[in-house]
């Protein structure tokens, strides 16, 4: 695939001085809207998650017109919810060292440095805000004894700085935003439109100012008409089929804006989570992610000996292999997921793994038991347990769990400056849909503090400074007949081609093509032949793909068929970013770039920069935005 | 394993709808229910056939997003599960399995297994929250909550919205539903000012919807796969009372 280099970013619009004081100045310079005026100001926010229903809440509460929209049946279903594990908030409620400055660090670290300092801090600042935020909404976090909230340690940190509900912090989370949602849509601030899918953007005079939506119950083709426009629809995860993303989980709003011309950053970033349960068969759908505070208790181990069959109990003590523990020996089963990830993957690759096929590592809590008792692991992690038994048939408090790294997050997504503006004005992009706050990695229970950052506290500031300059006037009227016509268009064409292959046969192709060849580990070989397999699968999908029904009407299997269509666009791009970057960093590992002992090699005076991809006809353009550290130095990660 | 489904079909609201059996075969029992519609909708896109339709998402048993009565139980007759986690394992080879979509008036059928849950939304608008505007909270250390009382919210507050309470209720009634959600928000601090406002104006939505009243047949709990209790509905009850009383 060819691409050409543009010119560099230069400006993200971060102030300027003292990190702890960037987002107070910037707040205080963003313009205002007069509350007579926000009324006559229009917004739509695609997406319902954590992101996107807790900036439809907030903006309807300062008093814009919002239009909100969703796939699903109701906002409270969004992948978010499926969140376990918790959310970090630099509160110090425990006095075991916390700080911004500390959550700041580690954030930044823990994303190999490759994330922005300036937008890792704000994280870092408002993360305590936001437990505020879901206590005053009324969310159960767990409570100790005296009715303080308790925390508990996360992957990728010493400190205990990890809030959550059970094993559903994200479900919590969640119910919090979508109350605060459906209050907005009773006060009359927020319209709700459930079962409806974007499928383009609509770009008048260099602005977005609207977006083409498909009724999913009727098949109606809807243009709806903004001052601006919000993604917040979520990760690309289920471009590799088998992922821990809900099902309906998609690129497609996200790859239409990059073709209207909003930038698109790392695409190759994919955080592979190292405790998920392994795939069974030929037929499995999904992959279900244990949540990572189980490696609080729980030991990773693999036999010593390869291929050793017999059943985990029969293997004596010195003939285990604690790995994690063996190799990081301060961070132990906590190191950062991609660390896990890839430990897990060569104990496997050297023919230690367990279970079927040999790619499992056990996650054992035999000692947890008999330190804390049965009935105290089972209050901490009782829900997880339980739905490992139901998946797999067998009971964890007996025999240890079987976990394998699977595609979890993507820290990749469109770019966007520190206003959280992409490269289109008008168009803001939050939460997992962007790419700007995780680096190359994303530490456990950062992405639920994002969300809720960016919908909340950060999104509503800084769109209003460009709402101050609205209202824009009318559409083009031309612009919005082009993307319909695009959209109806290319429904036309995939219900025409009437071949012999279901969409879900192709999307297995392409997301097995994609864990061989730009999954955990890539190689400059497999990402050229990945880059040669997928156009020809695009042709063949475009020639012989089989779509039942019609348009107008509840159609799966053509949302399902339009989703893999951009996927495979997206897959290509993903490739050619991960082909580019020779170096490996976090997520992303060249097999070429690795140091003596196995450990991911970071080539900063080549690869310090995001890079950020702009769609063009002649072929994707690269433009590099720097990456400067003024207040953590690039170091090589170290977690031994 | 080889099964015989009978699945209701309905093309859209104003079908009449009718059962159609399908034969399904090579059915491995670690499949999910849901994957083994899955390959039967593979093998009817191939064949020409109209796919089943039926709502999913998540497919880990949280989004509350899929379900079906199967062979006469909302969620199938494993306790506590969503029709996601529910394994092909507990099945026989060779059984004859019904499936049907969630049954009330207050929950249209769309097409096939698909029905409209919208009435849920509208019951928490009528006032399903705390009110309270971002950025304006105090810190959250400043109200202290008893671990007893977060803990039993917490237990409430994990209803999923599936709306399987609904479809067991021989009255199609949404109270465990409603009670889930007033009882989460009416045991904390933070939800004491609106509380019997809360009430009556969820139990009121509730009633306009067209949902039936309760009569503590208990149908409800025997579905719910997040195990909500039936006391919370006395807790609904009992502050619905109040808040009329007042």
């Amino acid at each position: 695939m060819k691409f050409t280099e543009g010119p560099e970013i230069r400006d993200t619009k971060a102030p300027e001085g003292p990190i702890e004081e960037r987002w107070e100045k910037r707040k205080f310079s963003a313009k205002l809207v007069n509350p007579a005026n926000k009324r006559k100001l229009n917004v739509i926010v695609v997406g319902t998650g954590l992101a996107g229903g807790s900036a439809a809440a907030t903006l309807g509460e300062l008093g814009y017109n919002v239009k909100s929209f969703c796939y699903q049946d109701s906002p409270r279903r969004a992948h978010s919810i499926a969140a376990q594990g918790g959310i970090n908030a630099a509160k110090n409620y425990r006095g075991d060292g916390d700080s911004i400055y500390r959550l700041f660090y580690d954030t930044v670290k823990g994303g190999d440095f490759r994330a922005r300092e300036s937008n890792v801090y704000r994280l870092a600042q408002v993360s305590v805000n936001i437990i505020d935020q879901a206590v005053a909404q009324g969310v159960p976090f767990a409570r100790e004894y005296g009715g303080l909230l308790d925390t508990r340690s996360f992957g990728g940190a010493q400190v205990s700085r990890t809030f959550y509900a059970r094993g559903q912090t994200g479900q919590q989370l969640l119910l919090g935003a979508y109350q605060a949602l459906e209050r907005q849509v009773a006060a009359g601030t927020v319209e709700m439109h459930t079962r409806h899918e974007m499928l383009d953007l609509i770009v008048s005079d260099g602005r977005a100012r609207g977006v083409i939506v498909r009724d999913m119950v009727t098949g109606e083709i809807e243009r709806h008409l903004a001052d601006a426009v919000v993604l917040a629809t979520g990760g690309y995860g289920n471009v590799f089929f088998l992922s821990t993303n809900a099902k309906g989980c998609n690129t497609t709003a996200i790859w239409r804006a990059h073709e209207r011309g909003a930038y698109f950053a790392n695409p190759c970033y994919t955080q592979i989570h190292p405790t998920c349960i392994p795939v069974s068969g030929e037929y499995q759908s999904k992959l279900t992610l244990m949540s990572e505070s189980l490696r609080n208790d729980g030991r990773v181990w693999v036999p010593l000996r390869k291929n050793d069959e017999r059943a985990p109990g029969d293997i004596p003590e010195d003939e285990r292999d604690y790995y994690l523990e063996r190799i990081y020996p301060s961070f132990g089963n906590l190191v950062p997921r991609d660390i896990a990830s890839r430990a897990a993957k060569n104990v496997c690759d050297e023919g230690r793994g367990v279970g079927p096929g040999g790619l499992g590592v056990y996650l054992d809590f035999r000692d947890a038991i008999n330190r804390l008792g049965r009935d105290a692991v089972e209050k901490k992690y009782g829900n997880l347990f339980e739905m490992y038994e139901r998946i797999t048939g067998e009971n964890p408090y007996d025999v240890p769990m079987r976990i394998y790294p699977a595609v979890h997050y993507t820290m990749g997504g469109l770019w966007v400056d520190y206003d959280l503006q992409s490269t289109i004005p008008g168009l803001f992009v939050i939460g997992e849909a962007n790419f700007s706050d995780h680096g190359a990695n994303r530490l456990g229970a950062s992405a639920l503090m994002q969300g809720l950052a960016d919908g909340y506290f950060v999104l509503p500031t800084t769109i209003g400074d460009y709402l101050a300059n609205g209202p824009y006037g009318d559409v083009d009227e031309e612009a919005v007949a082009e993307a319909e016509i695009k959209v109806r268009t290319r429904i036309d064409r995939l219900l025409a081609v009437n071949g012999t292959r279901t969409p879900d046969s192709f999307h297995r192709e392409l997301g097995k093509l994609m864990w061989d060849y730009c999954g955990m580990e890539r190689t400059e070989e497999s990402l050229r032949k990945a880059l040669e397999r997928i156009p020809e699968l695009r042709e063949e999908f475009w020639q012989n793909v089989k779509v039942s029904g019609t348009a107008e009407e509840l159609n799966q299997v053509l949302e399902k068929a339009g989703r893999v269509a951009d996927f495979f666009d997206l897959a290509e791009l993903m490739c050619l970013d991960a082909l580019v970057r020779t170096e490996s960093c976090g997520g992303h590992f060249r097999a070429e770039s690795q140091d003596a002992d196995g450990e991911a090699l970071r080539d900063d005076e080549n690869f310090a920069h995001v890079s950020a991809w702009e769609h063009s006809p002649e072929g994707p353009v690269l433009h590099k935005e720097a990456l400067e550290y003024e207040y953590v130095k690039m170091t090589q990660r170290s977690y031994k | 394993m080889n099964l015989t489904l009978r699945v209701w079909r309905q093309s859209g609201p104003s079908d009449k709808g009718r059962m159609v059996t399908y034969k399904v075969e090579d059915v491995s029992p670690d499949m999910s229910f849901l994957e083994m519609l899955d390959v039967l909708n593979e093998k009817l896109i191939l064949e020409g056939d109209d796919p089943i339709a039926f709502d999913h998402d998540c497919r880990e048993g949280i989004c509350g997003m899929c379900g079906m009565v199967i062979n006469g139980v909302a969620h199938g007759e494993q306790r506590a599960t969503t029709t996601c986690q529910l394994h092909m394992r507990h099945f026989e080879d060779g059984a004859e399995i019904t499936i049907e979509p969630w049954r009330a008036a207050p929950f249209p059928v769309v097409k096939d297994l698909v029905v409209d849950r919208s009435s849920f939304d509208r019951i928490i608008q009528a006032g399903g929250f705390v009110s309270v505007p971002a950025g304006s909270a105090p810190d959250a250390h400043s109200v202290p909550v008893r671990k007893e009382d977060a803990d039993a919210a917490f237990d409430a507050a994990t209803c999923i919205g599936c709306g399987a309470c609904v479809a067991a209720c021989p009255n199609g009634s949404a109270s465990l539903f409603t009670a889930a959600k007033i009882t989460h928000l009416s045991l904390l601090p933070q939800g004491q000012p609106e509380r019997l406002s809360r009430a009556k104006a969820m139990v009121d939505q509730m009633d306009a919807e067209g949902f039936g009243g309760c009569t503590n047949t208990g149908e409800c709990t025997a579905v719910c796969p997040k195990g909500i209790p039936l006391d919370t509905i006395a807790q609904m009850n009992s502050d619905y009372l109040k808040a009329n009383a007042k």
